[in-house]
Parts: structure tokens; sequence; C-alpha cells
């Protein structure tokens, strides 16, 4: 009762963990799936259709719901310790954006069990995923799922804009910020303008599928590559909501584990916001190949190569930070270093992609997937495991096994090259993409089967990382303040766990790295700027969850309004909206409660912290 | 925010009330944040009606359907209750809740006539033009487009009414100013989308 109430972002951000991992279990899942029905030609472990739903799932799941929730369950536990701040700007919205996200998840994950999952890729091209081609409720799923496990991002994402903007510590500057609150910061930004493009794609889409309207229905005179305009204005900016905060961790992991300052922190702070502003700019390298016209696709094609330049300039910062550094393999820092090389491989089959004329021979190919996987996996999921190994002492109080990550860590991105890089020759070769299947002795084979051990190898390596935190909750919670000794931010000078309140007395902060730059001064801790007083709490509540269910009842109502049910009275309840209602009345409810209950909170009083 | 609340509670209220706690600060900031991404939506579905207006699939088409008196009264009703909302404002800041509580009360009924002409207007087009959601793309990208704001219009009628009730318990204090203030920014906001919606489906779709 006390986590579906809770408003602490500390403890939404366990949620958040806990949450997208099991997501993220059910997106590898799919992805072994996928790998074990390509591992031989005409293999027939799957059917197509099957294969179809398990693809578009895989993707849909893995990018909003799993890797998603994980860089949200960070930004939670760590933003707000790192500004020196108490809490959120607005802790009933954070939570009400965790709830939303999940009963999301949830419906977009209930499709597997009520009539078949959506089969028209996780990017949904229409007319693929109009009711013409996709007549079953898979792509309502996915609609309705993801229109409101988008909205948990958007609240989430305007509540990181304003606690950044307003609640950091005396004396902590814009540039004074650690670089994993600047790529937060960002990323906000890129969420608050990318997110609403998507939330109204979708609502056209559902309109297409359940009202029979006509956007993308070329018969009523609509248009299908408008589809891919508005997916890809919000899609393309995405990759960027999922990289930056990966950017942002490796910032913060190599200097503490080099014992240096970050090289060029103002040169790191504006090639983020360089690379935001270029990916608005960028869409349409998704679309090369449908026919835009020489002049678009020259364009987009500059446009789209002018980012390697930012993020070269943070290639380069990272190795000069460990250049001449005492550097710590520590398992963080493992994560860290193995992601440069990997992320830069990415890196430069982007540049070959965004070329239009080599796009033509690369589109839809495995070129395109051993691409793209990656920049995501071997850039955010290997930028996330060395965050989560980094804080994981600062969330939960126990370090980690050094010994299990490091098995984690070599298993993993061995197994993660030979997944991937077999690829990029497979595309090379003709292999087309989301294909279930494909015929022998096209040379095809044996990368199929090398890249299948790869999955099963990253498999392998998960199950170690499990198997870490499972061994790691069975020991006492007892590490340090600044478990690593080498803390240069702020959530090094408190307790691990930290206390409700994180910060007993405001920090003053004097410099960039201000841990680091006391400690270098001699100081043991931080100066506060305020003396010890009340501390004022916000109150837990039931109604973000609530609303997250009033939402789910209302989605799922108007999903199954046109349908034909073989019980009157199911059929009275969905056709005439009452379920929608009902779960909007619900919705509503909650807001009014919230409205005219105000919220005046609690506080704990001096004598209580002198207590502990 | 003890001085604030003190003030409050003497009954004479801060300069600017709406901005005297940093709650009240964070909520008027992070409305402006809400309503930059309420703008990339509407950009979106303005881009979509401009890409299907003429796609009307032997349907009606806009120069046939439009009445422009009709849609001039609904956009009078709406810009005028744009100015009640700013009188509201300023008798927030002066301090006189009564006065604040009649201009909000005008403004919530001016928005209630715009939506009865919208409702009008619909039904209209589909009892009589045959004109519905599913006739052509253009009507698709017309209800949508103009229905997306109609919802905005209809929600901010029933916030600010409950805004009203919480004035009449409540009172005008440091807690229930900045909900005014941010409701006025929505309403504003609404408005200048009208405004938009004017131009680039009424007029143009008259005579462009």
């Amino acid at each position: 009762m006390d986590w579906i109430t809770t408003v602490d972002h500390k403890k939404i951000a366990i949620l958040y963990l806990w949450a997208g991992g099991l997501f993220f279990g059910i997106g590898g899942l799919e992805a072994i799936l996928i790998r074990i029905q390509l591992i031989k030609p005409m293999n027939t472990f799957l059917d197509a259709q099957t294969f179809n739903e398990l693809i578009t799932m895989h993707g849909t799941t893995m990018i909003f719901l799993g890797v998603m929730p994980v860089i949200f369950a960070l930004m939670n536990a760590v933003i707000p310790l790192q500004i020196g701040a108490r809490d959120v700007a607005f802790p009933f919205l954070n939570a009400l954006g965790f709830w939303t996200f999940l009963f999301g998840g949830i419906l977009l994950n209930l499709s597997w069990i009520m009539g078949g999952a959506p089969d028209a890729g996780w990017t949904s091209y229409t007319p693929l995923s109009t009711t013409t081609y996709s007549a079953t409720h898979g792509v309502d799923f996915y609609t309705i799922g993801l229109q409101i496990a988008g909205l948990g991002t958007l609240i989430g994402g305007i509540n990181f804009l304003a606690t950044i903007i307003t609640m950091r510590a005396p004396g902590m500057s814009y540039m004074r910020m650690p670089m994993f609150a600047w790529t937060t910061f960002i990323t906000s930004a890129i969420i608050l303008f990318a997110f609403p493009a998507i939330t109204v794609g979708l609502v056209l889409l559902t309109f297409d599928r359940i009202l029979g309207a006509n956007f993308f229905e070329v018969g009523g005179g609509g248009n299908p590559v408008l589809w891919q305009h508005i997916f890809w204005i919000f899609g393309h900016p995405e990759v960027y909501i999922l990289i930056l905060p990966a950017f942002g961790i490796i910032s913060e992991v190599i200097p503490t584990f080099a014992r240096k300052r970050l090289f060029g922190y103002s040169s790191m702070v504006f090639a983020t916001i360089l690379i935001a502003f270029l990916g608005f700019m960028v869409w349409a390298h998704h679309m090369f190949t449908t026919g835009l016209g020489p002049v678009a696709n020259a364009l987009f094609s500059v446009s789209t190569m002018l980012i390697a330049v930012p993020t070269g300039i943070k290639i380069f910062n990272w190795l000069f930070t460990m250049w001449g550094g005492q550097v710590r393999f520590t398992t963080p820092n493992l994560f860290a270093v193995g992601f440069i090389p990997t992320f830069t491989m990415g890196g430069v089959t982007g540049v070959m992609l965004a070329s239009a004329p080599a796009d033509f021979q690369f589109h839809d190919t495995y070129f395109v997937v051993a691409h793209f996987h990656y920049v995501i996996v071997g850039g955010l999921v290997l930028g996330l495991f060395a965050g989560l190994h980094y804080w994981w002492p600062k969330m939960f109080g126990r370090m980690l096994d050094e010994g299990l990550g490091k098995w984690t860590f070599w298993t993993f991105i061995i197994g993660f090259h030979m997944t991937f890089f077999v690829q990029h020759f497979l595309g090379l070769m003709g292999m087309q993409r989301r294909v279930f299947t494909y015929l022998p002795n096209q040379q095809f084979d044996l990368l199929n089967l090398i890249s299948t051990i790869g999955a099963g190898l990253m498999g392998v390596g998960m199950l170690f990382f499990l198997a870490n935190i499972f061994l790691t909750s069975r020991k006492p919670a007892d590490a340090a303040d600044d478990p690593w000794e080498d803390g240069r931010t702020l959530e090094w000078t408190i307790p691990s766990p930290p206390p409700e309140y994180n910060f007993k007395q405001t920090p003053l902060v004097r410099g960039i790295d201000a841990f680091w730059k006391e400690k270098t001064a001699g100081h043991k801790g931080m100066t506060p700027s305020e003396p010890v007083g009340s501390i004022h709490m916000p109150s837990a509540t039931i109604l973000p969850f609530l609303m997250s269910v009033g939402i789910f009842i209302a989605g799922l109502g108007f999903m199954f309004s046109r349908d034909t049910f073989s019980s009157e009275a199911l059929s009275f309840l969905f056709n005439n909206y009452i379920v929608t209602g009902l779960g909007l009345l619900i919705t509503f409810g909650s807001m009014l409660m919230r409205s005219l209950y105000d919220d005046h909170g609690w506080h704990i009083e001096p004598e209580e912290l002198e207590g502990r | 925010m003890t001085t604030a609340h003190a003030e409050a509670v003497n009954g004479t209220l801060p300069h600017e009330p709406e901005k005297a706690t940093l709650e009240g600060r964070n909520k008027v900031l992070a409305f402006w944040l809400f309503l930059g991404g309420e703008a990339v939506l509407f950009g979106t579905l303005f881009a979509t009606f401009l890409a299907l207006r003429n796609q009307t699939n032997e349907g009606p088409s806009a120069n046939e359907l439009f009445h422009l008196p009709l849609v001039a009264a609904a956009t009078f009703l709406l810009l005028v209750s744009s100015l009640t909302s700013v009188f509201a404002i300023q008798a927030m800041h002066r301090n006189r809740p009564a006065l604040l509580r009649s201009w909000l009360l005008v403004t919530v009924v001016l928005g209630a006539a715009f939506l009865g002409l919208e409702i009008y207007e619909f039904s209209e087009y589909v009892r009589h033009e045959e004109f519905g959601m599913t006739t052509s793309a253009f009507s698709s990208a017309f209800y949508t487009l103009v229905g997306f704001h109609g919802a905005h219009v209809a929600f901010g009628i029933l916030w600010i009414s409950v805004l009203i009730g919480q004035l009449v318990r409540k009172g005008l204090t440091v807690v229930t100013a900045p909900k005014i203030y941010v409701s006025a920014m929505y309403w504003h906001f609404i408005d200048v989308v009208w405004v938009f919606i004017f131009t680039v489906v009424y007029l143009l779709g008259k005579v462009g």
C-alpha cells in the first residue's frame, strides 16, 4: 500500500526500475524467440503472424516500456540529489506519470491474451496498420496503450524541467550543473516538444481504426506518408531522448573513476544542446526511399551528417578525460569504457545510412538492424548498466558484487558484438529485415547461427545481473555515503540510501563537481546554506493510481466500443460507451478530489532530524 | 513562504499572489512549459489539416460548407471571454474576490455559448450536409482539429467552474491564486489557437 500511494521521488525511482525491468525482460524474451526462429533457414519454430507480432512488440516494448522507464528510474533517483533539492517540483505528478506509464504498458501487453498483439512493426506504418491489413485489435492496443504510457512520459518531462529550473541549490548555476542533470534537462525539453506529435499521430490512427476516419485511407482521400512524417518528427528526437541520458551517465562515471574533472565541460553542454536541436531537423532521413525527391533527400542527408560533429566532440572529451587519469576499472567504468568504441561504431554506420544514395541499398536490410542496435543497445543499454552499477549503492544502500558485475559485462558485451556485428554483413549481402525466414545456401546460414548464439550470451549476461541483484539484496544495507570514494557530485554527500528529505540542510555549491571541490579544499563535507529547520513534505495519496486506473478502463472501453459481443449486457456496456464513460468518471472524479481537498503536507521538525 | 502565508491569513494578499510561494512559481512555470507542448500538439493537427484540406472525396468542400456569420459570432464570443478573463486576473491582483468570481463566471458563460454554437454547427453539418467523420479525409481532419479545440474549451469550462467553487469555499489565498492564474493562461491559449483555426480553417476554406 505504501508503494501505491508514495510520492517520494526515490521510491518512484525504484517503482520505475522494477516495472521497467519487468518489461525489459519481456522484450528480451521476445528477442530471444526471434533469434531462435532465425537460427537456421526455413525454420518452423514460429509462424509468420507470430513473428510479426513478436518483432512489433519487441521494438515497442524495448523503446517505450523497457529502456525509457529505466532512464526515468535513474533520473528520479539521482536528479534531485545532484542538484541539491529535497524533492521534484511536483511529487504528485511524478507518481501520476509512473502509474500512467505502468497501466499503458499493461494495456499494451494485454494484447497477447486478448486476441492478438500488434503486427505492423514498431513504427506502425500505414496502410499496414489500418483495419484493411490488420483486422484484429492488435494495433488498437498499440495506439491506446502507447497513448496512455506517453502521457506519463510527458508529465515526467515537464516535471524534470521545472525541477531543474527552480530547485537547484544556492550557488549551482547552470554551468555548474552535473552533466547527468544537463542531459536530463535537455532530454526533458525534447520530450516536451516531440511527444505531443506522436500523441496526435496515435489519435489520428485510433480514429481511423475505431471511428472510420480517413486520415491514412487512400480510398477516402487520406495520405499514408502523412503517418511517416508525424511518426518520425517524434521518432527521430526520441532517439536522442534515449541516448542523451546515456551520454550524461558516461560523463559522470568516467571522471569519477579517472579521478579527473570532465574534459571540456562547457563544450559537452553545448554539444548536448546542439544534438537536441539538430535532432528535430532530420526526421525525413527515415524516409529517403519514400520518394520525397532529391532536394529533400539531400537536405536531410546533410543535416543528419552534421550531428556527427557534436557527437564526435563528446567522444573525444571522454577520451581526454581518461588520458593521464588514474583510471580504475570498476564495473560501472568497464561499461562506460566499453560504451565508447561500441557507440562510435553505431555512429559510423549512422553516417553511412545518412548518405541517401547508399541508403537506397541499405534500406530494410539487416544493416539497418545492426546500426540501430549498436546505437541503442551498444550505447544506451551499456550506459544504463554503467549507471545502475554506479548508483545502485545510493539507491539501495548496498554495493553490487564486483566479480559478478564483471561477469555481466564480459558476457553481455561479447554476446552483443557476436549478435549484431555479423548483422552488418548479413545486411550488405542482402538479408531483409522483418522476414520470418530465409532460404538456405544464400550464405546467410552461418552468420545467423553466430548471431543467435550471441543473443543467448547476452541473455546469460542478464542472468548474471539478476543473480547479482538477488544476492546483493540478502546482504545488509551498509554502503558508505561515498562508496566509490571518489564521488564528485552532491548525491555522494548524504547517506546511502538517502533519508526521505534528502538534505538536512540545503548545501552551498561553490563550483563544478561541488563535492570534489570541497574535498580538494580539505573539507569533509558541504557547507550548508541554511540553518537546520522544519522540512515540509508532501502527503502520500492514492489519487494518481486511481486516475491511471480510470484512463486504463476508458481506453479498454473505447477500444471495444464497435465490437459485437455474444452477451447482451456486454454489448450494451461497450457499444454505448458506458465503460469508457465510467473510466473517465473515475479519472475526472479523482482530479476533482485533488482540486477540492488541498494537500497541506506535513513537517519533519528539527528535533526529529537531530534524533537520527 | 511564511510571510506570504501570514499575509494571506491577515486578509491581505501579496502583490502577485500567484507567484508568492515556490509551489505557485513552479505551477506557473510548468504551465508555460505545458503550453509549449500543447503548441506542438495543435501544430501537428494544423499540419495534418493543411495536408488534407482539399481531399474531399466527392463530399462537401470547405467553400460549400462554412457559414462565416456563424463562425464570426463564435469568434466574437471567445475573444471577449479572453478579455473578461483578463479582468478577472486584474480583480485578483486588486484582491477583490467577489469581482473575480463574477468575471470568471462571465468567462465561463461566454465559453459555454461558444461551445453551444460549435455543437450547433457540427450537428447542422451532420444532419443537412451529410458531412460526418467518415465522409472524407478533409472531414476527418476538420472534425479532429476543431473538435480538439472544442474539447479544450469544454475542459476549460469545467476547470474554471470548479475554481469558482473553490473561491467560494476557500477564498482568495496564495493557494488558490496560482490555480486561477494558470487557468487564465490556458484560456488565452485556447483563444490564440482559435484565431489560427478561424484563419486557416474557415477563412482559407472560404477564399483560399
